[in-house]
């Protein structure tokens, strides 16, 4: 990862045009993803070599339930430019609510996001097998595409938190 | 417990935008209870004021911190070195909790960050209703427990009116009859006796009606 | 209690004495400050009833007062009966109303809950029911037979001496427990019950089987409801209203009828004519809000003209 000093992460690819490369902005995406499926998901996807962008910073966490609204406003008040989580399919989660419980709050957070002025499709929810590499890789491309179009978050490079 | 609702945010924005610093402070009692106002709900409603403000493009700096209550001296005390370095307090307390420490802190500006719904309990998780008005005279013991100043949109005290219709009142049919309800139970109980009985007007002056009310227990006094 | 048995100077308790089949009808003031309308009607209404309904606030809308309305039948020469609900008013502006209206000539009152606040035009309103509906009949009954405000405190100069009347709407729930309630009413002193209107005449006359059996219909006066239905879509409406039971063969008249306000006041008529015959029954109530002009109509149809004339006996 490269910065282009503009407070834009860009991935260095060989033989990439410079000034392509700078006019395009790299999101930055955090996706917490469950132990038991999403990051297994992952795992795979590495194993089968299929790609997915580099944008994605995976956080392993036991359940998607771990996931609550604080940490999803925490990593859009860190930078991030979208936040997905990604849990077990529905009536799959090992901790049987948990992904239940994930997806009520990420509604919640969308709705709160509406409420004070920012884009609810910065924020996700995503059910990924274990056994789907593929799938995962699917999501993690569309998920930085569609922030992509969305542009930075306004709050990068400064200091929100005190 | 009390039973509360967070405002809007941009309710709460228009009221603290202004402010330099905002101290978003949580109460551990009740409004935990019912996830209005807790630790959690402080952190949540300060990032969220944040990123608002990135947005908005405002000077206010919000940080979260939490009390065990806002309705005893004791705990305020915990806080007042901190809340001395703001100039507004964003209470997430119920009414009581803004009330106090806006009694405390005389040159602090405390604002409530929530609509207090009255006194209620949890019918399951992430609902919770109104039990009881604190009318100061209760009379359970003749309606089976079941509490007709509430229950019943109008306060009746003779049972239901005519507009009680599948154990529905008038109002809507989300809301249930709360003479069906004491009817209902009266009845299991074998105690039908009880509605027979005319009641009379209720004293109304032990309610706030009569004036800011008072509780002493004079044992209880250091 | 007068000398022929009347506990007032009311033509209404009169009427139902000499045990007369009674007639009375209801008239919504309006939400004007003008009484014309007022007096149209009860010029109309007057002589086709015994006694004439003002409204209060119904459905919590603001109208012009009951009280006011009941002066103004009074002045055109008819027999008001001041309809006072809890829904506005604590007990010192009630009694203070009571005397008020007395002392203008008023002699009946209609004790009510009152429909809720939320129905209304001003659902943000402070709610009041300070007193509910049983508590006012006894109130009412008070002082006029121990001279007594609510508080207990004599009324040292002329009392008001109503004629008291309740309602009870024999269809809502819990159905077991309607008769019982009525006897409440009854217990604390009303004179005579106005219900809910009837379109099921068998299921009211289920209910009057149990008020007999109860020995209701011997210490009060039970008069029936009636609401004219001037179209099928009306009709509709009315059966969705809480408390109202409307039998589908009902609706199916008045939708295949080729003129839906005559059928209207047929239906009014024959239910009139049916619940005359359930002992217990003393008299009829025609609820024709916004269609008032249609009472004298019904009334006549009825068989029930002319009305009696009762002479105002003189207090003993």
């Amino acid at each position: 990862m490269v910065d282009d000093g503009a407070g834009a992460l860009t991935a260095e690819r060989p033989g990439g045009d410079v000034a392509e490369r700078e006019a395009r902005f790299e999101p930055k995406i955090v996706a917490f993803c469950c132990y038991y499926c999403a990051y297994s998901a992952a795992d795979l996807a590495g194993s089968m070599r299929l790609q997915y962008p580099p944008n994605v910073r995976l956080i392993e966490v036991p359940c998607s339930g771990r996931v609550d609204p604080a940490l999803l406003l925490r990593a859009l008040e860190e930078g991030a430019d979208g936040v997905y989580v990604a849990g077990c399919m529905e009536g799959d989660c090992h901790f049987q609510q948990g992904n239940f419980r994930a997806k009520r709050r990420v509604g919640a957070v969308k709705r709160l996001l509406a409420q004070i002025g920012w884009e609810p499709e910065r924020v996700e929810m995503y059910n990924v097998p274990a056994s789907d590499g593929a799938r995962f890789a699917q999501v993690a491309r569309e998920f930085t595409e569609r922030i992509r179009q969305l542009g930075p978050n306004p709050a990068r490079g400064r200091k929100v938190r005190s | 417990m009390i039973i509360a609702e967070q405002k809007p945010i941009p309710e709460i924005a228009a009221q603290v935008r202004q402010c330099r610093r905002v101290l978003v402070l949580g109460c551990g009692g009740c409004v935990t209870v019912c996830q209005a106002g807790g630790e959690k709900e402080a952190e949540i409603l300060a990032s969220a004021l944040r990123l608002m403000g990135v947005r908005e493009g405002w000077d206010t700096q919000f940080d979260a911190a939490a009390i065990t209550r806002q309705c005893d001296p004791e705990y305020l005390e915990g806080i007042a070195r901190k809340v001395a370095e703001y100039d507004c307090i964003l209470s997430l307390g119920c009414g009581v909790g803004v009330n106090f420490l806006a009694e405390r802190f005389r040159r602090t500006w405390v604002v409530p960050g929530l609509n207090t719904k009255g006194a209620g309990a949890t019918l399951e998780a992430g609902v919770w209703e109104e039990r009881c008005l604190a009318c100061g005279d209760c009379i359970l013991h003749l309606t089976g427990g079941i509490c007709p100043i509430t229950r019943c949109s109008k306060s009746l005290l003779n049972g239901p009116c005519g507009g009680s219709q599948g154990g529905k009142c008038e109002i809507s049919p989300e809301v249930a009859c709360g003479w069906q309800l004491i009817y209902d139970r009266l009845k299991e109980l074998d105690r039908l006796d009880l509605l027979l009985e005319i009641r009379e007007p209720k004293d109304w002056s032990r309610t706030h009606d009569g004036g800011l009310r008072r509780v002493v227990k004079e044992e209880a006094r250091l | 209690m007068t000398a022929n048995g009347c506990k007032t100077e009311s033509r209404l308790e009169r009427v139902l004495r000499e045990g007369h089949f009674a007639v009375t009808a209801e008239v919504g003031p309006p939400k004007s400050a003008s009484s014309k309308g007022i007096t149209r009607h009860a010029a109309a209404i007057k002589e086709v009833a015994d006694a004439i309904n003002l409204t209060d606030n119904q459905t919590a809308i603001v109208r012009l007062c009951s009280l006011a309305a009941a002066v103004h039948v009074l002045q055109a020469g008819g027999e008001p009966v001041m309809q006072v609900t809890c829904r506005d008013r604590n007990r010192i502006a009630i009694q203070s109303d009571l005397l008020g209206a007395y002392s203008l000539g008023v002699r009946n009152v209609l004790c009510l809950s009152g429909d809720h606040i939320s129905f209304g035009n001003h659902p943000q309103a402070r709610t009041v029911y300070d007193l509910d509906s049983v508590q006012l009949v006894k109130l009412v009954h008070d002082m006029r037979e121990h001279r007594r405000f609510q508080n207990g405190e004599e009324i040292k100069v002329a009392p008001p001496r109503f004629f008291i009347g309740a309602a009870e709407n024999p269809f809502a729930d819990p159905v077991e427990f309607r008769a019982l309630r009525l006897a409440k009413k009854v217990k604390a002193g009303a004179d005579f019950i106005q219900t809910q209107a009837v379109f099921d005449v068998d299921r009211f006359a289920r209910f009057m089987q149990v008020v007999r059996d109860m020995g209701l219909d011997q210490q009060v006066f039970i008069l029936a409801g009636i609401v004219p239905t001037r179209s099928a879509k009306a009709l509709e409406r009315t059966a969705t209203v809480p408390g109202m039971v409307v039998p589908q063969e009902l609706i199916d008249r008045m939708k295949g009828a080729a003129d839906q306000e005559k059928e209207g006041v047929a239906i009014a008529v024959e239910l009139i004519s049916r619940l005359r015959e359930i002992p217990g029954v003393r008299g009829v109530h025609i609820m024709a809000i916004a269609w008032e002009e249609i009472v004298p109509e019904i009334v006549k149809q009825a068989g029930l003209l002319p009305r009696p004339r009762v002479e105002l006996a003189t207090p003993a």
